[in-house]
């Protein structure tokens, strides 16, 4: 816990906004009246739905089955019967079919029981997470169990727990670190079995020290070979690209996967979802979402089944107050706009936000002032490969490393003639693919 | 009700319209500080330049049926070309020093952000070479005249350029030649046995343009600049940097002084080096945008400014140097890729995928 590391290149230092919800204990969201449970909760291929109009569905039943390798199964959050399947369109605007459940009065109290994983072997562990539908749930959602298959011949060096949350407002990792410490690390040493690594690291961020000193501590107490790494503030480190710079100095390769460097990348969020999968064979159908923003009453941590509109957690939270000029899905930085609340809660939602209009400002041309190309985390020149597919020349931008550009939105972010570079990139690389 | 739009949702407080307004601010106390030293036609000066450039952005706004007067970059090009002027220039030349700035540097490449050059710096150096004499003609501060006999005066850098290869000391030249010296200087180098032309420089009681005279002024805004994140402090710094090694090493050999004997501070505080490390080399538009390429460009700057000052005909270099690093701007930039993340030597990648 002696030294603080980071990356060094690009990177910016938006307000963290964390104060809203810093201190706000998570709470358990009532039932909402109907659940919204797309088969598009993840990236690849949308999961197949098994059950259909009129059909009755139990807590943790797979309602779901993944359609291909990169895809997952989809679970039932509640006990209830379908009452529709149609297709809703999900806050990353893709359009999915989506099973209406609405929830029965009583529900099971299931999945207590605990199991002992410990005498559990490597590919027992590794069925479970896939079983259990398991994805990385800070935001990109890949199937866990896609990344925990390590080909043979690959060694995995680090395992790194990713409690960075660079992401501003958003908090329900930092809330699950200080609530659920034990858990976590046992979800820690369950992923570690499960890809037997030579050292475990846990990368957060400086203004959550109070979470890493408490899992400092108790991995200690508990004998864990767990590391705690401190980082300093920098969007994005919470990407894994930069934070696996940031803890073990190595780059990804362009186009490459952690595990081409050797290593493995583990959302807090996921790790505890492996724990509770593990442990108490609990399938992922609920997680901590975040709803906070300057529009929130009360800006609230939360704990709601997948499936659940934003409506209702707003309506938990207080409503929206006046003068509300956008709700995003996410964090302020990649998160995506929804245009209205009856979009569904998926395994990736780590935040809601209504927030006002925050870029306001007049918009003028680029100026070259060169701080898109001083904060990129990339090393790419935003304001060239913008200019090019400004032009409509997409193969010259593409040779810029337009595909290597993640769009964490450093160059947008700090832009003053206020240029949507993200936007246009998005552009670019659809237009760039279609060559 | 809602809006729909692309991440990122957040933006940085910086804006230009918003950097324009700083560079004013940041240049204001230094403008403010020549008004009281060469008085009323000096503010007139300054209000003439700021009002032609704008008007001249107005009515090619019109031209255009665009209103670009609100990224204020027309007063900062006015407000520089009129602190660059000598106070008692006929009020015509500070005129078509902005309509050429803005008009035909600015302008006619495409607006703002198109500009190849500094229009402050363009139209200093065109109204430069079209009136040598009537921009070289100096005002000397109503404190340092003790009577009316001194209308127009050498700086202490054209004074020194004329008498460097007697191979005396700049104070020895100074005092010989006729400038003269603040109460203040001269008492601090009688007890403290400081160069007083130094201390004038630096505070600010020495014949120039009106803009260009406290050194200690242009410091405290350039800082300010720096602070606001308007600026790097890469391009001062190095502009700085470079020159005064180059003037250090070299500056004492047209004197006869031999290597390492090159005086340093005086011709840091004097002329147009504080204005121009600070707030011309610094503009965004005509500067490289990687931080190599940032580096680079500085020191070139300084490079020129150093030959020019020391081995031309000229006695300020500093406007000529930025003009024509501003020229090689995009030549630096492309050369002076960033490093891209995750483009790693080969045999890094080997290892990669051997492990």
């Amino acid at each position: 816990m002696l030294n603080i590391a980071t990356f060094k290149r690009g990177g910016v230092h938006p307000d963290d906004m964390k104060r809203l919800t810093k201190d706000k204990a998570v709470e358990r969201l009532p039932l909402p009246g109907e659940l919204y449970v797309s088969m598009s909760q993840h990236l690849g291929a949308p999961a197949t739905p098994l059950k259909a109009k009129g059909d009755r569905v139990e807590k943790g039943e797979v309602i779901g089955k993944a359609s291909s390798f990169i895809s997952a199964d989809v679970h039932s959050p509640v006990s209830g019967s379908v009452v529709d399947v149609r297709k809703v369109r999900l806050a990353t605007g893709a359009n999915a079919d989506t099973l209406v459940i609405k929830p029965d009065q009583e529900q099971p109290d299931s999945f207590k029981t605990a199991f002992d994983w410990r005498s559990q072997s490597k590919e027992e562990i590794q069925a479970l997470v896939k079983e259990m539908g398991i994805v990385g749930m800070g935001g990109a959602t890949f199937p866990t169990s896609v990344k925990f298959s390590v080909p043979t011949g690959k060694k995995v060096e680090y395992l790194v727990i990713n409690g960075v949350e660079c992401e501003p407002y958003i908090t329900c990792d930092y809330r699950l670190m200080l609530e659920n410490t034990d858990d976590l690390l046992e979800g820690a040493m369950i992923a570690a079995k499960a890809v037997e690594p030579e050292k475990i690291v846990i990368g957060i961020e400086m203004n959550k020290m109070d979470a890493a000193e408490r899992l400092d501590k108790r991995a200690k107490e508990l004998g864990y070979p767990i590391e705690i790494q401190p980082l300093k503030m920098k969007y994005p480190q919470g990407d894994e690209k930069q934070l696996l710079k940031a803890v073990t100095g190595r780059e990804i390769p362009s186009g490459k996967l952690p595990l081409d460097i050797g290593c493995i990348v583990c959302n807090t969020a996921t790790t505890y979802a492996i724990f509770e999968a593990v442990k108490y064979h609990k399938p992922l159908f609920e997680r901590r979402i975040t709803v906070s923003g300057e529009c929130i009453n009360e800006p609230k941590n939360i704990l709601a089944p997948i499936g659940t509109p934003f409506s209702s957690l707003i309506e938990y939270c207080g409503g929206m107050k006046d003068g509300v000029y956008e709700l995003v899905s996410g964090g302020p930085m990649m998160g995506f706009d929804v245009p209205d609340e009856s979009v569904p809660m998926v395994k990736g939602s780590g935040g809601l936000l209504a927030l006002p209009d925050k870029k306001k400002g007049l918009t003028f041309p680029c100026v070259s002032c060169g701080k898109c190309v001083q904060h990129c985390p990339m090393g790419l020149m935003p304001n060239r490969m913008f200019r090019n597919i400004k032009n409509g020349n997409y193969a010259e931008a593409m040779a810029l490393g337009l595909m290597d550009c993640k769009e964490c939105g450093c160059c947008s972010f700090s832009c003053p003639s206020h240029i949507d570079l993200v936007q246009g990139f998005k552009l670019g690389k659809k237009m760039g693919r279609k060559k | 009700m809602l809006t729909v739009r692309t991440s990122p949702h957040d933006h940085d407080s910086i804006s230009t319209d918003k950097a324009m307004l700083y560079v004013v601010m940041a240049l204001l106390p230094s403008a403010l500080w020549g008004c009281v030293m060469f008085g009323f036609r000096a503010v007139l000066v300054l209000l003439v330049s700021i009002a032609s450039s704008l008007l001249t952005e107005w009515l090619l706004g019109k031209m255009n049926k665009e209103n670009t007067l609100l990224d204020y970059s027309a007063l900062v090009t006015g407000l520089l070309i009129g602190m660059n002027m000598p106070p008692s220039i006929p009020l015509l030349i500070p005129v078509l020093a902005s309509l050429f700035a803005i008009f035909v540097v600015k302008w006619t490449f495409g607006g703002l952000g198109c500009n190849w050059a500094n229009p402050a710096i363009a139209g200093r150096v065109f109204v430069f070479f079209s009136f040598s004499s009537l921009m070289s003609k100096f005002s000397t501060p109503w404190v340092l005249k003790s009577s009316a006999e001194l209308v127009s005066s050498a700086t202490p850098l054209s004074a020194l350029k004329m008498e460097i290869s007697s191979g005396l000391s700049s104070e020895a030249i100074l005092s010989a030649s006729g400038v003269p010296v603040s109460g203040i200087a001269a008492s601090l180098s009688s007890s403290m046995g400081i160069n007083p032309y130094v201390v004038d420089e630096f505070l600010g009681f020495a014949s120039g343009c009106i803009g260009e005279v406290s050194a200690l002024l242009l410091l405290a805004g350039g800082l300010f600049l720096i602070f606001k994140k308007v600026i790097s402090w890469r391009i001062p710094t190095c502009y700085i940097l470079s020159y005064a090694i180059l003037q250090w090493v070299f500056g004492g050999v047209r004197g006869g002084n031999g290597l390492c004997s090159g005086e340093v501070l005086l011709p840091i505080l004097s002329g147009g080096l504080m204005l121009g490390a600070f707030f011309m080399a610094t503009d965004w538009v005509t500067t490289p945008t990687t931080p190599k390429g940032e580096i680079i460009f500085a020191v070139g700057c300084g490079l020129f400014t150093f030959i020019i000052r020391c081995f031309g005909s000229l006695a300020e270099g500093v406007s000529l140097a930025i003009l024509l690093m501003n020229m090689v701007s995009p030549t630096i930039d492309r050369f002076c890729k960033a490093k891209k993340f995750g483009y790693v030597k080969p045999p890094k990648k080997e290892k990669g995928a051997k492990a």
